[in-house]
């Protein structure tokens, strides 16, 4: 991990980088005449987390789970429906707080799909040059800190920065993304899948550069994946979500090593073997995740879990610390009702 | 035994008036009634198309063919419209990425089932209802005689994909076509569809080619692997050998460059550069712009694939006897 702090830096090395609190977002879908009958899709509910400085945190979850959710709210391209941020000591969007211009300016966001993340009508250096000059850099700086960008992320400022998007290739595109993300000296980047369309040797690369930047200018990730070995190789710290909630939270190798949550678990054992001679005979769970409209009652993993007792269904596990990481699971509470609890 | 499925040589080119794209160069292989061939390749590596190659599901006007495709005998590459639509959905089926696309949106899952069924077996409705049923019994949908009334929209990823498994066996195709299959559902239920490709292909003795870019997927079903690169199969092995000692430099990148449990910390072995542009036949190995062991011979002339060992055959200069 970098030890050293950004020139910006404010509270310390202990205090956290973000703190969000209670985030809820709910979208209504569908529904009746004046709204009656009308339905939520749960999408991110009381979720409070914290990221460290210079750590990378991970958050691994099925599709509906609600982690690109997370990721929109934390860097507020939606507002969510109550909780509260605070940046390195800021609150964020409240009188005595930063605004959402500058929270933009401190938090960036690398999407997943490289293409449509790019003004298709800008050449990669209008791109780049963009945000800078919105937030008023004079121009000839900054071209210069195009060429800087370009050159952090290994491509070649001189043949680079004229070219359009649909002239690169898919890699090149998303080192472009990269440094868009970089061009108003973030001190996190928050990456949504953004590796996940990317050829294995391709991906490889970008990774081994994600590794290099974050050093070198002293980054703070948070890493959005649904690929458990990317997460494992970037991450710090693990959150794991089911269905708008976090179902475990901890160090990489206490998560990867002894999954406390069933579905974490379930999730880690449907991983393929890449042995041969150890193929999966059965899988851990059946069926698929639920729909987030209407969510099962209580713990929300329940109609999937093969553990699952009444208990579950009536009382709605809060996360507890267990040992190394926070578990949200009955069977990890003493006294819960559960008969396997402990 | 013969084999269920031989491809010789087969080169694909697409050409349109703006350029020509030599997609499919030279690839040949063997697949025996109830083997798995997996076939692992980036994308832009001819992989999917080889694949549709089998069906012929190209563009007729626009795609230039050599080579030979041989089904139990019978050469694809010559069928007429009559015989075509025979086999496509009869001798050989196919399953897809997205069974949301490949499913008609208006039509209830069992209308789909029962329609192919009547056209292949020539069953009545009443008959033909009956089989879709046993055929969601089979890939394990609960409540079938409800699910047979849904819409494709109706049901879950993971359902959708069981259903257009039970489509594609309707008329008990000898060889299942599967263009990765598994890509677009989630890890616990990714699981569980190959779990049930495997059954199916075990209860049925179906050869299976499925195409993948998951090392780890392609590993847990396939009896074989080929790899492919820029249009050609740059090794072709036993699965087994494939993971212990991939003897392609891609091959090895490529295995080297997918991140695994124990690499944390570690830099990854990247290979570096981008695939090639298929617009021109190289002259040489097309790896060899990438590779890192590359040699003066290896821009000279396409390398031949040799054997290596026992059914492992591997495109490089750098390994083998000539075959």
């Amino acid at each position: 991990m970098a030890t050293a702090l950004s020139p910006r830096d404010r509270g310390g090395a202990s205090q956290p980088l973000l703190l969000a609190d209670g985030l809820r977002k709910h979208f209504p879908v569908g529904g009746g005449l004046l709204g009656r009958g009308r339905k939520v899709v749960r999408a991110v509910d009381d979720l409070s987390l914290s990221v460290t400085k210079s750590e990378t945190l991970g958050v691994v979850g099925e599709s509906g789970c609600g982690k690109s959710t997370v990721a929109r709210l934390l860097i507020r391209l939606i507002r969510p429906d109550r909780g509260t941020m605070v940046l390195d000591g800021d609150p964020v969007d409240e009188p005595h707080g930063i605004t959402v211009n500058e929270l933009r300016r401190q938090v960036q966001m690398v999407f997943q799909d490289s293409y449509a993340s790019l003004n298709p009508r800008l050449t990669i250096g209008e791109t780049l040059a963009f945000a800078p000059k919105a937030h008023g850099v004079p121009a000839n700086e900054a071209r210069e800190r195009v060429r800087d960008l370009l050159a952090k992320v290994g491509l070649d400022p001189a043949s680079y920065a004229d070219r359009y998007p649909h002239e690169l290739s898919g890699g090149q595109r998303q080192r472009v993304n990269i440094a868009r993300a970089l061009a108003l000296r973030p001190r996190l980047v928050i990456l949504d899948e953004a590796v996940s369309a990317l050829d294995k040797s391709v991906e490889a690369q970008v990774l081994n550069m994600l590794v290099d930047l974050k050093t070198e200018l002293g980054l703070t990730y948070i890493f959005i994946s649904h690929d458990l070995n990317v997460v494992q190789y970037l991450s710090d710290r693990v959150l794991v979500m089911y269905l708008g909630k976090i179902v475990e939270l901890g160090p990489v190798d206490a998560i990867y090593g002894s999954p406390q949550h069933p579905y974490t678990l379930a999730l880690l054992s449907a991983r393929p073997s890449m042995d041969p001679r150890k193929r999966t005979r059965e899988a851990p769970i059946q069926g698929d995740p639920p729909n987030p409209i209407d969510p099962p009652s209580g713990c929300r993993f329940r109609t999937r879990c093969p553990f699952a007792e009444e208990v579950c269904a009536r009382v709605e596990p809060v996360l507890a610390e267990t040992g190394r990481q926070a578990v949200a699971c009955h069977m990890r509470v003493s006294e819960s009702g559960h008969s396997r609890a402990r | 035994m013969g084999n269920l499925l031989e491809v010789r040589d087969l080169n694909v080119t697409f050409v349109t008036p703006d350029r020509t794209v030599h997609a499919v160069n030279g690839v040949s292989f063997d697949l025996k009634r109830g083997e798995t061939l997996g076939i692992l390749g980036e994308s832009g590596s001819g992989k999917s198309v080889t694949l549709r190659s089998i069906l012929r599901l190209h563009p007729e006007r626009r795609t230039r063919w050599s080579g030979s495709i041989r089904l139990e005998g019978d050469e694809v590459l010559d069928m007429g419209p009559r015989a075509l639509s025979d086999l496509r959905g009869g001798r050989v089926a196919m399953i897809f990425q997205e069974p949301a696309t490949a499913f008609d949106p208006v039509f209830t899952i069992g209308r789909q089932i029962a329609e192919t069924v009547r056209r292949h077996t020539g069953k009545s409705e009443a008959d033909a209802w009956k089989r879709a049923h046993e055929l969601l019994e089979m890939v394990h949908i609960p409540s079938p005689a409800q699910r047979l009334k849904a819409y494709p929209h109706e049901m879950s990823g993971g359902m959708r994909q069981r259903a257009m498994i039970a489509l594609a066996l309707s008329c008990n195709p000898s060889l299942l076509l599967a263009d990765e299959p598994t890509t677009a559902l989630d890890a616990t239920v990714q699981i569980q569809v190959l779990l049930l490709i495997r059954e199916l292909q075990r209860e049925f003795d179906l050869g299976v080619i499925f195409v993948t870019h998951d090392i780890g997927v392609a590993v847990e079903v396939s009896d074989r692997i080929g790899v492919m690169y820029a249009g050609k199969i740059v090794e072709l092995a036993p699965v087994e050998q494939m993971v212990d000692a991939p003897q392609h430099p891609y091959s090895r990148g490529l295995l080297a460059s997918t991140v695994h449990d124990g690499l944390r910390g570690q830099r990854l072995e990247a290979i570096p550069g981008a695939p090639p542009d298929l617009a021109e036949v190289p002259t040489g190995c097309s790896f060899a712009p990438r590779c890192k062991l590359v040699r003066p011979d290896c821009t000279t002339a396409p390398p031949r694939l040799r054997a290596t060992g026992d059914s492992h055959l591997v495109r490089c200069v750098l390994s083998g006897a000539a075959v």
